[in-house]
C-alpha cells in the first residue's frame, strides 16, 4: 500500500474517533454538555490523537529503520568476491536495488508476470535488455548474485511494507478503541489532550539537540574510521595533500588550513573596515533619506545566496583580478585565487559586519556622546576615541563571528580559490580550503570505506570545531557586553 | 602647585578658528569620507554583481530558432508502415539526423541561399543536436504526420545561437573549432531570409537539463521543481515543528538545564557552517537510513534542519513581543494556560512567524553546498512524479543547477548559469518581498 | 544678623561682574514645537545662575543652546543672538567645537567614559592640544581633579576605570573633566539629579568654590538647591521666561504670580 494511503487511512480512523468520542461524551452526559468535565471537542481530540500519534510515530520508525534492516540482510547473499571484483559494496547495493525497481516496474507496465518477475533466472533471460525495455538502465549485465539478491530485497520489501501497514492500522485501531473505552462524562479530557500537546511541543524542541547529536555522532564515528586507516599525526601535522585513490596519499590538514585562513584573513581586510566604516557612517552621520537608501542596498547583500557571490567570483571578479592585476604584475596566470575568493567572501560579510556592528554601535549610550560632545570633541574624536572603545568588545565579537562564517563559507571558494593545496603566500595563486576538499571528497562515486572519502569527515569535523570554537567565543564576548549597558 | 603654572589658553575670538581646529575638522572631514567611500564600495559592489548577473545571463531567456519544412519520409520513420509507435521507436534520433539535414539544404536550395565554404556536414552542425531528438519526439506522439511535410521549429546550434546574441564574432570563430565564419555568414544569410529568428524561451524555464555539448537546450524546469518540491518538504516540516518549539520554549518551559541545553544548541546551530549540514544528511539520511540519493526528501530533510532555527528565532520574537496582558487576560478567565496560547497569543504571533518562515525558505531556497553532498549535482533529464513518490525521484535543484553549469567546459554555459541565478534570484525577490510586505500590513505595536 | 550681611555681600559683589552670556530674543523650534519663546537673559562672570522651572517648561532646552549642543539634533532650530562676550556663538564662522571648549557641560546622569580616571579628565585637553608635554598633561589633571574636589580620593588610582567610581564620585569626575578644558563659563544640566543627598551636599560645595573661576550656569529641579547655590536665577514655565533676577529677589518677593504659584508649590 503507497505511503500516502496509509497515512491517509490512518487520519480517516482518527476523524471517526473524533466524531465517535465526541458523540459519546455528550450522550454520557445526556446531551446536556454543561455536566461533561470538558468541552465536547476533547472528547474527540483525544480520541483522535490516541489513535493517530502512536501510529505514525511507528510508521516513521519504521521507515526509517527499514532500509538499513533488509540492506544488512541482502548484502549477506553477496559473496565476498563479487565486492572484490566490483571494488565496493555500495555500488553492487545500488546495482540490486536498480534490478529490484526495475522488476516491480516491469510488472506494473504488464512487461512481465507477476510469476514471470518471481521465476526470472539470469541463465534464461537477458535481464538488462528486458529491464532497458522499459525504461531502467543498467550499467552492466545482471550476474546471478544480484538477481538473488534482488530478488531477496524484492521480498523482505514486500514483506517489511505488508508488516508494516498491518502494524500501523492495527496500533491505530487500538488507539481508537482505547482512548473510545474511556470516555465519559466525568473523563478529564481536557486536561489529557493538553499533556499530550505538550509532550508533542517537547518532542518538537528536543530535535534540535537530535540535530547537534547527529551532527557530532555522523562526524566522530567516520572520523574514528579514518583514523585507524590512516594516523592522526599525519592528518594534523601533514603538509602535503596528494589524494590518490591507488593508495598510498598524503592527507595532510595544513595547506587546507592555511588556505582557509588566508582566505578568511583577505575576507576580513575587505570586510571589516568597509562594514565598520559603513556602519559609522550609518549610524553617526548620514542623515535620513541616505540612511533610507543606503541601508537596505547593503543589507540586500546579505541575502543573496552563496551560489551567486560564487558565481560572481567564477565570471567576473577572478577573470579582471588576473587580466588587471595578476598578469601585469606577474603574479601568476590563474584567474581562480586566494584573492578572488577573499575579496567576493569580504563583499558578502559587508552586511554582516555592518549590521552587528551597527547594533553594537548604538548600543553605546547617548551619555557617552553628549559628554564627549559637551567637550568640544568633533564627531569623529568621538567616534575614535569614545564610541569605538566603548564598543569594542562588541565590534570583536562581530569580527569573530565573520571569522566563522568565512571559515565554513563553501560555494564561493569551490567555484573562486581553486582546488590546488599549496603552501604560498602568493595571494594570485590558487589554493584550496577545508570547505572545497569536503565537496571535492564527498562527490561523485566514493567508496565510503577508504581514507580519500573518510577524511572528509575529519575535516568536517575539524570545521565544526573550529567554527564552533569562534561562534561560543564571540557570543560570550557580545553578551558580556551587551551587559555593560544594561 | 599654582595656577600661575599651568599654561593658560590665549584668548581668542570665536569668530577666528584656529589652526588646530582647522587641522581637527579636515581630519573629521577626512574620516567622513571613509564612510561615505565604505558605503560606495558597498553599494557599487552590489551594483556590479548585479550587472555582472543580468549582463552575463539576460539573454538566456533567448533562444534562436531554425524554421523550415521537413519531410517525414515513411521509408526511413516508418519501414513497416503500420504506424505502431513501439516499432516506430526502434528508429533512434541517429535515423533523424539525416532527414533534418536533408531537408535544411533542399530548403537553403529552393530558397537560393547560397550556402557557399559550407559542407553539408558543417550544416547539420548548425541545427542542435537535440533537434533531432525533438522531432523524433513529435512523431511517436502524432505517428500519423509521417509521410506529410512539416514545418518544424528547430533549436539553432550553440554557436550560431551565441552569434545572434553576440557572444560568438566572426573573429572568435576563426579560432573556434566548433564553428567556423562561413557557418555564421550562412546564419546571417538564413536570417535575413526569415529562416532565423531569436525569441523568448520558454524552455529555459521549463524544459530539463541537457548533456555538455548542447548547451542550447538545456533548461531549469526539473531544477525549479527539485527546489520547489525541497521547500515543500521544508514548509512542511520546519513550520510546525519551529513553532511546536519556540511556544514550549517560550510558554512553557521551565528554567532548567535541560531548556538551557536547548537555548544553547539552537543558537550555534544558527551559525554551524552549512556544509557541515550536507556531511550529516550524508551519512545519516543517506547512508544509514538508506534513503536516495539526490532526492528532494533528503535535501528537503536537510534544509528543514537548517532552517529550523532561523524560524524558531523569529517564532520567539514574534511571541515575546505579544504583551503579557493578552495571557493574563485569558487566563483571568479561567481558560488554561494552553487554551491561552493557542486561542490568543499564536493568532496575534502569526504575521511575525509567517515573516521570518517565509525569510527562512527563501534561505533555504538559495543554499548549495549541503545539496552537493547530497548528491544533488548529478545529471538529471527525466522529470520527477508527483509528490509524494516524486520526493524520493532524483531531482536537481537550482541553485545547484547554477554550480552545475559553471563546471561544464562549453562557455555558453555561463550564459545558462546566469539565467538560472537571475531565476534564482526573482524568486528570492518574490519572497522576500511578500516577506516585507506581510510585515508593514500586520505590524502591531504593543 | 550677620546671614543677612553676607546677603547683601554677595548681592554687591554681583553687580560688578562682567556680563558674559548675553542671550537676546531666543526661539528654539523642535521640528513644529515651538520649544523655547524669545528669552531674554544677562549671565555674569564668576556667578552661579540658576535655571528652575516645571520639567519640560524648556530649561534644559535653552542650556543646551548656549553651548550648541543642540546642533546635535537634526530637527532643532534656533533664532535670536546668544553673545558669549559679545561674540555671536550661531555666527556662521564659529566652530562649534571651539565654541564648546570654552563653554563645558556637565549632565544630568554621570557619564564617565568608560576608561581610566586620568584618560577622562585628560581627554578634553587631549582633544584641544592645551597640553605641551605628558607633564603637563599630569599637571592639568592633577589640577582639575582638585577643583574637583576629587583628588586626595583618587589619587592613587588614576588608572583605574572611571566607571568604578560612586555616583558622586564620578559626577566629581565628570566636572573635572569639563574644567580640565579651562572652559570659561560651566554649564549644568540637573548635575544632582541622580546623586544621594551627601554626594549632593559635595557637589553643590564644589559649585560653590567653582564660582570664584568661571561662570556657572546650573538647571535644577530643586528650588533649594538654587537658593543654596545660586546669586541669579530664571524661573521658566512653558518655553518662557517669567522672571529673572538676583536669587534673593526671586525667592522672597517674586514679581510674577506664576513664579510665586511655582515657589510655593502650587504648580510644578
Amino acid at each position: 500500500m503507497p505511503l500516502i494511503w496509509i497515512i491517509l487511512a490512518v487520519l480517516a480512523l482518527g476523524a471517526a474517533g473524533y466524531v465517535l468520542g465526541r458523540k459519546r461524551a455528550v450522550s454520557s452526559a445526556g446531551g446536556d454538555i454543561r455536566i461533561l468535565h470538558s468541552l465536547p471537542n476533547y472528547y474527540g481530540m483525544n480520541v483522535f490523537l490516541t489513535a493517530v500519534v502512536p501510529a505514525l510515530l511507528v510508521l516513521v520508525v519504521w521507515l526509517l529503520v527499514q532500509p538499513a534492516v533488509i540492506q544488512r540482510q541482502v548484502t549477506q547473499l553477496i559473496p565476498d568476491n563479487d565486492i572484490m571484483e566490483s571494488g565496493e559494496l555500495s555500488l553492487i547495493m545500488s546495482d540490486v536495488r536498480r534490478v529490484a525497481d526495475g522488476l516491480d516496474r516491469a510488472l506494473e507496465q504488464g512487461a512481465l508476470s507477476r510469476e514471470e518477475a518471481r521465476m526470472i533466472r539470469s541463465e534464461f533471460t537477458n535481464i538488462r535488455e528486458t529491464l532497458a525495455s522499459i525504461g531502467v538502465a543498467l550499467g552492466d549485465d545482471v550476474n546471478a548474485d544480484v538477481l538473488a539478491a534482488a530478488q531477496r530485497y524484492r521480498t523482505l520489501q514486500t514483506t517489511g511494507n505488508t508488516l508494516m501497514t498491518a502494524a500501523v492500522l492495527i496500533l491505530a485501531a487500538l488507539g481508537l478503541g482505547y482512548a473510545y473505552s474511556r470516555t465519559h462524562k466525568d473523563f478529564r479530557a481536557r486536561n489529557t489532550v493538553e499533556r499530550a500537546v505538550l509532550s508533542i511541543l517537547i518532542l518538537a524542541s528536543t530535535i534540535a539537540i537530535l540535530t547537534t547529536v547527529g551532527i557530532v555522532l555522523s562526524m566522530v564515528l567516520e572520523t574514528r574510521d579514518f583514523f585507524h586507516l590512516y594516523p592522526a599525526r599525519e592528518f594534523f601535522f601533514g603538509t602535503e595533500w596528494i589524494p590518490s585513490f591507488e593508495g598510498g596519499s598524503h592527507l595532510g590538514l595544513l595547506p587546507l588550513l592555511w588556505g582557509t585562513l588566508y582566505i578568511t584573513f583577505i575576507a576580513l581586510l575587505v570586510a571589516v573596515p568597509v562594514g565598520l566604516f559603513s556602519a559609522i557612517y550609518l549610524a553617526e552621520y548620514a542623515g535620513r533619506r541616505m540612511r533610507g537608501i543606503a541601508k537596505p542596498m547593503i543589507e540586500v547583500l546579505a541575502g543573496i545566496p552563496t551560489i551567486v557571490y560564487g558565481l560572481f567570483a567564477l565570471i567576473t571578479v577572478g577573470p579582471m583580478l588576473r587580466d588587471y592585476f595578476a598578469e601585469p604584475l606577474g603574479f601568476g596566470t590563474s584567474s581562480s585565487s586566494v584573492m578572488t575568493a577573499g575579496i567576493v567572501m569580504g563583499i558578502m560579510l559587508i552586511p554582516f559586519v555592518s549590521s552587528l556592528s551597527d547594533d553594537i554601535i548604538n548600543a553605546v549610550p547617548q551619555s557617552l556622546r553628549d559628554g564627549s560632545y559637551g567637550l568640544g570633541a568633533t564627531q569623529s574624536e568621538t567616534v575614535k576615541q569614545v564610541i569605538l572603545p566603548a564598543a569594542l568588545p562588541g565590534i570583536v565579537g562581530a569580527i569573530l563571528l565573520a571569522a566563522s562564517r568565512a571559515i565554513g563559507e563553501t560555494m564561493i571558494v569551490v567555484m573562486g580559490a581553486g582546488a590546488a593545496a599549496t603552501l604560498s603566500l602568493n595571494p594570485f595563486e590558487a589554493m584550496t580550503t577545508v570547505t572545497v576538499k569536503i565537496v571535492g571528497q564527498l562527490t561523485g562515486d566514493t567508496d565510503f570505506s577508504s581514507p580519500e572519502a573518510l577524511v572528509a569527515f575529519a575535516l568536517g569535523l575539524t570545521l565544526f570545531a573550529i567554527t564552533l570554537g569562534l561562534n561560543i567565543l564571540a557570543l560570550f564576548i557580545v553578551r558580556k557586553y551587551r551587559e555593560q549597558y544594561e | 602647585m599654582t595656577d600661575a603654572s599651568t599654561p593658560v589658553p590665549p584668548k581668542s575670538s570665536l569668530y577666528a578658528t584656529s589652526d588646530r581646529v582647522k587641522r581637527r575638522n579636515r581630519s573629521e572631514t577626512r574620516f567622513r569620507a571613509y564612510g561615505f567611500a565604505a558605503i560606495t564600495v558597498g553599494v557599487l559592489a552590489l551594483i556590479l554583481l548585479v550587472i555582472s548577473i543580468v549582463s552575463n545571463g539576460a539573454s538566456a531567456f533567448r533562444q534562436t530558432y531554425i524554421t523550415i519544412p521537413v519531410e517525414l519520409t515513411e521509408a526511413r520513420l516508418d519501414p513497416a508502415g503500420n504506424r505502431d509507435p513501439a516499432e516506430m521507436a526502434r528508429v533512434t534520433t541517429f535515423g533523424y539526423a539525416p532527414l533534418l539535414a536533408q531537408a535544411l539544404q533542399q530548403h537553403l536550395q529552393g530558397q537560393g541561399i547560397s550556402m557557399e565554404g559550407v559542407t553539408p556536414r558543417d550544416l547539420m552542425a548548425m541545427i542542435s543536436q537535440e533537434a533531432p531528438a525533438q522531432v523524433r519526439a513529435l512523431v511517436l506522439a502524432n505517428p500519423e504526420i509521417v509521410g506529410q511535410t512539416v514545418t518544424m521549429e528547430m533549436l539553432a546550434g550553440g554557436r550560431i545561437d551565441g552569434y545572434f546574441k553576440g557572444r560568438v564574432t566572426l573573429e572568435s570563430a576563426e579560432r573556434d573549432s566548433n564553428v567556423s565564419p562561413a557557418q555564421l555568414l550562412l546564419a546571417e544569410r538564413m536570417a535575413e531570409a526569415g529562416l532565423i529568428e531569436t525569441r523568448f524561451n520558454w524552455a529555459f524555464i521549463t524544459g530539463p537539463d541537457a548533456s555538455d555539448q548542447r548547451p542550447e537546450a538545456a533548461g531549469l524546469g526539473i531544477a525549479i521543481l527539485g527546489s520547489f518540491y525541497m521547500m515543500i518538504v521544508v514548509l512542511v516540516l520546519a513550520l510546525p515543528i519551529g513553532v511546536a518549539a519556540s511556544i514550549y520554549l517560550e510558554e512553557f518551559a521551565p528554567q532548567n538545564r535541560f531548556t538551557d541545553a536547548i537555548e544553547v544548541n539552537i543558537s550555534n546551530l544558527a551559525a554551524v557552517p552549512s556544509i557541515v549540514f550536507g556531511i550529516l544528511g550524508l551519512a545519516i539520511f543517506i547512508n544509514f537510513a538508506g534513503l536516495p540519493q539526490s532526492a528532494p526528501i533528503v535535501g528537503g530533510l536537510v534544509l528543514t534542519l537548517m532552517t529550523l532555527p532561523t524560524i524558531i528565532i523569529a517564532t520567539r520574537a514574534s511571541l515575546r513581543a505579544v504583551p503579557p496582558s493578552i495571557r493574563d487576560a485569558a487566563l483571568g478567565l479561567g481558560a488554561s494556560k494552553m487554551q491561552s496560547v493557542f486561542h490568543h497569543v499564536l493568532p496575534l504571533a502569526a504575521p511575525g512567524i509567517l515573516t521570518g518562515t517565509i525569510i527562512g525558505l527563501a534561505q533555504a531556497l538559495g543554499e548549495t553546498a549541503p545539496l552537493l553532498l547530497i548528491g544533488m549535482v548529478a545529471f538529471v533529464r527525466e522529470f520527477p512524479d508527483a509528490p509524494p513518490e516524486g520526493f524520493f525521484d532524483p531531482t536537481s535543484a537550482l541553485p545547484v543547477q547554477v554550480y552545475n553549469w559553471t563546471q561544464r567546459s562549453d562557455p555558453a554555459f555561463v550564459e545558462r548559469a546566469s539565467g538560472a541565478t537571475i531565476v534564482l534570484l526573482v524568486f528570492l525577490l518574490f519572497m522576500n518581498a511578500m516577506a516585507v510586505i506581510l510585515r508593514r500590513r500586520f505590524e502591531r505595536r504593543w | 544678623m550677620d546671614d543677612m550681611n553676607d546677603m547683601r555681600l554677595v548681592e554687591r559683589a554681583v553687580d560688578d561682574k562682567e556680563l558674559k552670556i548675553a542671550a537676546d530674543g531666543v526661539d528654539v523650534f523642535y521640528g513644529d514645537t515651538h520649544a523655547i519663546k524669545a528669552v531674554d537673559v544677562n549671565i555674569l562672570d564668576k556667578t552661579v545662575t540658576a535655571f528652575i522651572g516645571p520639567s519640560g517648561c524648556g530649561k534644559s532646552t535653552f542650556l543646551r543652546c548656549l553651548n550648541r549642543m543642540n546642533d546635535t539634533i537634526d530637527v532643532c532650530r534656533v533664532t535670536g543672538n546668544i553673545l558669549l562676550d559679545g561674540e555671536d556663538i550661531y555666527h556662521p564662522k564659529v566652530d562649534p567645537v571651539q565654541l564648546r571648549a570654552k563653554v563645558g557641560m556637565v549632565f544630568q546622569k554621570p557619564n564617565p567614559f568608560p576608561k581610566s580616571i586620568y584618560d577622562n579628565v585628560s581627554y578634553g585637553p587631549r582633544i584641544h592640544g592645551l597640553a605641551r608635554n605628558k607633564s603637563e598633561l599630569d599637571e592639568i589633571v592633577e589640577k582639575s581633579l582638585r577643583r574637583a574636589a576629587l583628588w586626595d580620593e583618587v589619587k592613587d588610582r588614576l588608572t583605574a576605570p572611571g566607571t568604578g567610581l560612586s555616583g558622586g564620585q564620578q559626577q566629581r569626575l565628570c566636572i573635572a573633566r569639563a574644567v580640565a578644558t579651562s572652559p570659561e563659563v560651566l554649564l549644568m544640566d540637573e548635575p544632582c539629579s541622580a546623586l544621594d543627598p551627601i554626594a549632593t551636599a559635595q557637589v553643590e560645595e564644589l559649585i560653590d568654590e567653582l564660582r570664584e573661576r568661571f561662570s556657572v550656569v546650573i538647571v535644577t529641579h530643586s528650588m533649594q538647591q538654587a537658593a543654596r547655590v545660586s546669586q541669579k536665577t530664571a524661573f521658566f514655565h512653558l518655553g518662557e521666561l517669567v522672571e529673572f533676577g538676583d536669587t534673593s529677589q526671586i525667592f522672597t518677593n517674586p514679581k510674577d504670580p506664576r513664579t510665586e504659584s511655582y515657589i510655593t508649590g502650587r504648580i510644578g
